[in-house]
């Protein structure tokens, strides 16, 4: 077990181990429900909820779950926190809940959630369970957001319900649909191995030096 | 009646393709969508795996659940879950060559979201017995048809001259967005009826 700082543990999931965009988990919810920065924002807040509560009953029971059926433990646990999401998105934003439709019973089978328990909160203390969490969960929020944003503004021409383009925009309403939530999350991971690459390539030329006084100690 | 079985099946297959529309079972689609052996495999297994669960989501919505629907997700899942399990059990012991052939898909895709889905979606839209056999039916050939159409794809740009930034998921998100823009061309032949 690698050992970590608390701020590794944080941070580590927002950006550079985040779920959807670099992990490529719980890709279900993040392509289904955000044609709408609202609904993004009601799955991913819903989400970090399950998360974080799972994270806390998983690492506080670590030493009572079983080897052999920690996966049915984690599910079970899980799925009595997505029922409390479900009831409490119901009664607090109704017209939301009816929006996200089945995607709200389906938080359980999102594998961000489990490979979270399977990979840390059953084998760390609290403290660090709920920090990763934390960090992941956002990051969750973070991708979402991302999707929903770009999703609204073009499939539909408004941010939050707010015109963006004025009325004489056409929405683009391919975005809304299901094709566009593959397209965005397409162009999205474009955009962003284009900047990996650019970094790379920077970091390359800020080595060169180097490389030359080795190939002139070489020659 | 049977019409409107057929509707259901056709529905569940092309018009609300799973995958391409319902973003149901996005892991077998973008994990073992890369041969297409693989991929009919996988199909098989999840058509398999779907019957089931609808046939276990029709017996738990009319003899357990009307006493406590607050223990519909969790129901569904346990029982769905160890139900695989045994199945999967009685295959290996009696037919090893299909064991061989489903291998690893099996517990696999309990955890993938269409099984859940499926059940949900049959719960919510108030399906009976047939309704939801034909439901899981074409839902699952749907992912077969799905998943089959991407390998195929995946196979032939292997070859293909891509540039380097697009190459691995970015590349296979945007073919499946093109592939579900094509499914929508169906969505007409439901209101059609």
């Amino acid at each position: 077990m690698k050992q970590t700082t608390p701020q590794q543990d944080f941070f580590r999931g927002i950006w550079r181990e985040n779920p959807v965009l670099i992990q490529m988990l719980g890709l279900c919810p993040a392509l289904a429900v955000t044609n709408t920065v609202e609904n993004s924002l009601a799955m991913g807040i819903a989400t970090f909820f399950v998360l974080t509560g799972s994270s806390l009953l998983v690492s506080l029971f670590r030493r009572w779950i079983p080897n052999e059926v920690r996966i049915s433990t984690f599910i079970l646990i899980i799925a009595t926190f997505v029922t409390v999401a479900d009831m409490g998105l119901e009664a607090i934003v109704p017209t939301v809940h009816k929006a996200l439709g089945a995607f709200v019973a389906l938080i359980v089978v999102n594998c961000m959630i489990l490979s979270r328990q399977e990979a840390f909160a059953a084998k760390r203390p609290v403290g660090r369970s709920l920090l990763d969490a934390f960090g992941t969960g956002i990051g969750f929020v973070i991708a979402l957001v991302m999707m929903g944003g770009v999703r609204e503004v073009l499939g539909n021409g408004t941010f939050l319900g707010f015109s963006v383009f004025g009325s004489r925009f056409e929405p683009w309403v391919i975005f809304a649909l299901p094709p566009g939530g593959f397209l965005t999350l397409g162009f999205w991971l474009l955009i962003l191995n284009w900047f990996e690459k650019r970094r790379a390539d920077r970091a390359k030329v800020r080595d060169w030096p180097d490389g030359v006084a080795e190939a002139r100690a070489a020659a | 009646m049977m019409g409107e079985l057929f509707w259901i099946l056709l529905g569940a297959m092309v018009v609300n393709n799973f995958t391409l529309y319902y973003f149901l079972g996005l892991c077998p689609f973008m994990g073992v969508s890369a041969r297409i052996s693989t991929a009919i495999r996988m199909g098989a297994a999840n058509i398999f795996v779907l019957t089931i669960t609808s046939i276990c989501a029709w017996f738990l919505n009319t003899f357990v659940l009307p006493y406590a629907p607050y223990l519909r997700l969790i129901s569904f899942i346990v029982v769905i879950a160890s139900l695989v399990q045994i199945v999967e059990m009685v295959i290996k012991k009696v037919s090893p060559a299909l064991f061989r052939a489903l291998g690893i898909y099996l517990p696999l895709i309990t955890t993938n979201c269409a099984i859940l889905g499926l059940a949900i979606f049959q719960t919510n839209r108030g399906y009976g017995f047939l309704e939801g056999l034909f439901f899981a039916l074409g839902g699952g050939l749907g992912l077969t048809l799905a998943l089959v159409l991407m390998a195929s794809i995946r196979e032939a740009s292997e070859v293909a001259d891509i540039p380097s930034l697009a190459k691995g998921m970015a590349l296979v998100l945007i073919v499946a967005g093109s592939l579900s823009l094509a499914f929508m061309g169906f969505a007409g032949l439901l209101s059609a009826t």
